[in-house]
């Protein structure tokens, strides 16, 4: 029987000829992956095993995120245990405030991961790196423990759901719209215990972006992991990015799946997620006046730089309504350095937004974009769960960078026609 | 292993968000974690919950973050042992990692109300409703995942030679 491309990669990686799905299996993995929230806790199990390093330290990354600039006091101290120990350990990739970046944004940008990759992330958002063509998934703190002495990860071999992607996006339909109308379409347990393996001509009408942002939120559909087919673009943006060689897998033809969908791009529509879980998407048609108070634009979902040109190209020349918050969070120091070079961070000022530094921040409810109780924020981030951004009622609406612009403009949940 | 509890009940898809709110997420203190567990759903959790007590609840439990603190809040704060319809994939193979007990046994969920008495023999793969009488049988883990429990977790996995 023929494997899918994330039983390729466990194969290869565990030097075995073939696995199947329920099979279980330790797994060499060529990064590990903590930010400064998983990290301590990983590292008080870490020190239980007696070690003077780690198993490679070129293969372990720490990325200070998501309370970073640091908070708080407490915060400030995970912040330290996690310097000194990478100072300790001599941890290659660790990143720090004024190098750090959202850690799903950092990671790809600087090389550091790589079609055919295995990563496990402290992070449940990990999963963003399949859209390079790597296997890479969530784990806990004590999986970054075990990964840091020895290398090495258990799995269960996951089945799959494919998706076969058609036909191109409209204009204001993102990446964002398609992994949100499917989550819609399967549930936030849709995909439990399974790889979301995206495929089809409609692949490579997408941009690099837009199949980070989707692979982002395939854990939103309870997803192990979400994998996209590599085409030239993957191997372009791998090359720019100055990783190591790529190693390329393709699904066997007689692969089994637990399902097949098939997706044609053009009939998706811009999709928004009501609270409070991302299964709740309507389309415009659906949404009526929900006024809102709080924007944010950023995140490991869409911070990126292509996220920033869409919202700027609708915040241009126009103002966000009074009292209506707006946060743009470019997603690395890099992404911030381009926007500023391209005029986009002027835009966002002179459009009323404020412009914050690269931080997880207000996605997890942490700093930097609280809301308040009974307040209502239409965001590009990937959860709307119950407190997430703050106040237990409080709530969060996710969105495109298109749309979260069009909303800050006219403070209630608009699509893009109707502001351009 | 065997549990003799009384049983919180929550419904499907509770999140690692609240069950451990990434506001208290800049400490690592076992105590202080637990004394934030499940406040945004259930203020009253905190202070019913009892030694020993068992946890059930429905589809997608520990949906969302992989945040370790989540089962290492639950596990804290007393409860013995996780009962659900379903485990999203992280906060499963976190609580098999630091060693809290769970189980899926959607039959049992549905058969089973807020207060009642449960006693789980999880070497059998049984769980009895004290209250109700009734009786459902569970599958056993898998050998590997069985020699991590067994073995305390996965760092004494690493210590007792399981994982090289």
């Amino acid at each position: 029987m023929g494997m899918t491309m994330t039983q390729k990669i466990l194969a290869a990686h565990a030097g075995l000829d073939s696995v199947k799905a329920g099979q279980l299996i330790l797994a060499n993995v060529d990064m590990v992956l903590g930010n400064d929230v998983t990290t301590p806790v990983a590292i008080r199990e870490f020190k239980k095993l007696d070690l003077d390093k780690v198993f490679n330290k070129e293969k372990v990354s720490m990325v200070m995120d998501h309370f970073a600039p640091n908070k708080d006091i407490k915060a400030a101290e995970q912040c330290k245990m996690c310097r000194t120990f990478a100072g300790e350990m001599d941890i290659t990739n660790y990143y720090d405030v004024g190098e750090m970046g959202v850690e799903h944004a950092l990671l790809p940008e600087k090389g550091l991961v790589v079609s055919g990759d295995i990563v496990i992330g402290a992070d449940s958002h990990t999963c963003t790196y399949g859209a390079l063509g790597a296997f890479s998934t969530g784990v806990g703190s004590t999986d970054m423990a075990c990964g840091m002495a020895t290398g090495k990860a258990w799995f269960k071999v996951p089945s799959a759901i494919k998706f076969v992607l058609k036909g191109k996006l409209s204009q204001y339909v993102y990446g964002k719209d398609v992994i949100l109308h499917i989550i819609g379409m399967i549930g936030v347990d849709g995909a439990l215990y399974k790889s979301m393996e995206f495929t089809g001509e409609g692949v490579s009408t997408l941009s690099v972006s837009d199949r980070l942002c989707m692979a982002n939120m395939a854990i939103e559909a309870g997803g192990k992991n979400g994998i996209f087919e590599v085409d030239e673009k993957t191997l372009e943006f791998i090359r720019e990015a100055g990783g190591k060689d790529p190693v390329v897998y393709k699904a066997d033809d007689d692969a089994e799946y637990d399902a097949v969908y098939e997706i044609d791009l053009s009939e998706i529509k811009p999709t928004v997620a009501f609270p409070h879980l991302p299964e709740n998407t309507r389309t415009f048609d659906e949404i009526g006046d929900v006024p809102i108070d709080q924007v944010v634009i950023g995140s490991c979902t869409n911070g990126r730089l292509e996220d920033l040109v869409i919202a700027a190209e609708i915040l241009k020349g126009k103002k966000v309504k009074k009292g209506v918050h707006t946060i743009v969070i470019p997603a690395t120091q890099k992404i911030y350095m381009q926007a500023m070079e391209m005029g986009l961070l002027k835009i966002f000022i002179e459009a009323g937004a404020t412009v914050s530094t690269p931080t997880c921040g207000p996605c997890l409810g942490g700093h930097m974009g609280i809301l308040a109780e009974g307040e209502r924020a239409v965001a590009t981030t990937n959860r709307n769960f119950v407190g997430r951004m703050g106040h237990p009622k409080s709530e969060v609406y996710l969105a495109s960078p298109a749309v979260a612009a069009a909303s800050a403009i006219t403070g209630k949940i608009s699509q893009p026609k109707e502001v351009m | 292993m065997k549990f003799d509890g009384k049983v919180i009940k929550y419904a499907d898809n509770v999140d690692t968000d609240v069950i451990i709110p990434a506001r208290y997420l800049n400490t690592i203190d076992k105590k202080e974690l637990a004394s934030h567990c499940m406040e945004d759903l259930d203020a009253t959790f905190t202070s019913r919950v009892q030694q020993g007590d068992i946890m059930v609840a429905g589809f997608n439990f520990g949906c969302g973050s992989s945040r370790e603190h989540a089962p290492i809040a639950i596990k804290e704060s007393g409860i013995a042992l996780v009962i659900a319809k379903s485990f999203a994939r992280i906060f499963y193979r976190n609580s098999i990692n630091i060693g809290l007990p769970i189980i899926e046994c959607p039959e049992a969920v549905d058969a089973i109300n807020e207060g009642d008495k449960l006693s789980v023999d999880m070497d059998a793969g049984v769980i009895k409703n004290l209250t109700t009488g009734e009786e459902f049988k569970t599958s056993p883990f898998p050998e590997f995942i069985q020699n991590i429990i067994t073995a305390g977790g996965l760092i004494e996995s690493i210590k007792s030679g399981l994982i090289k």
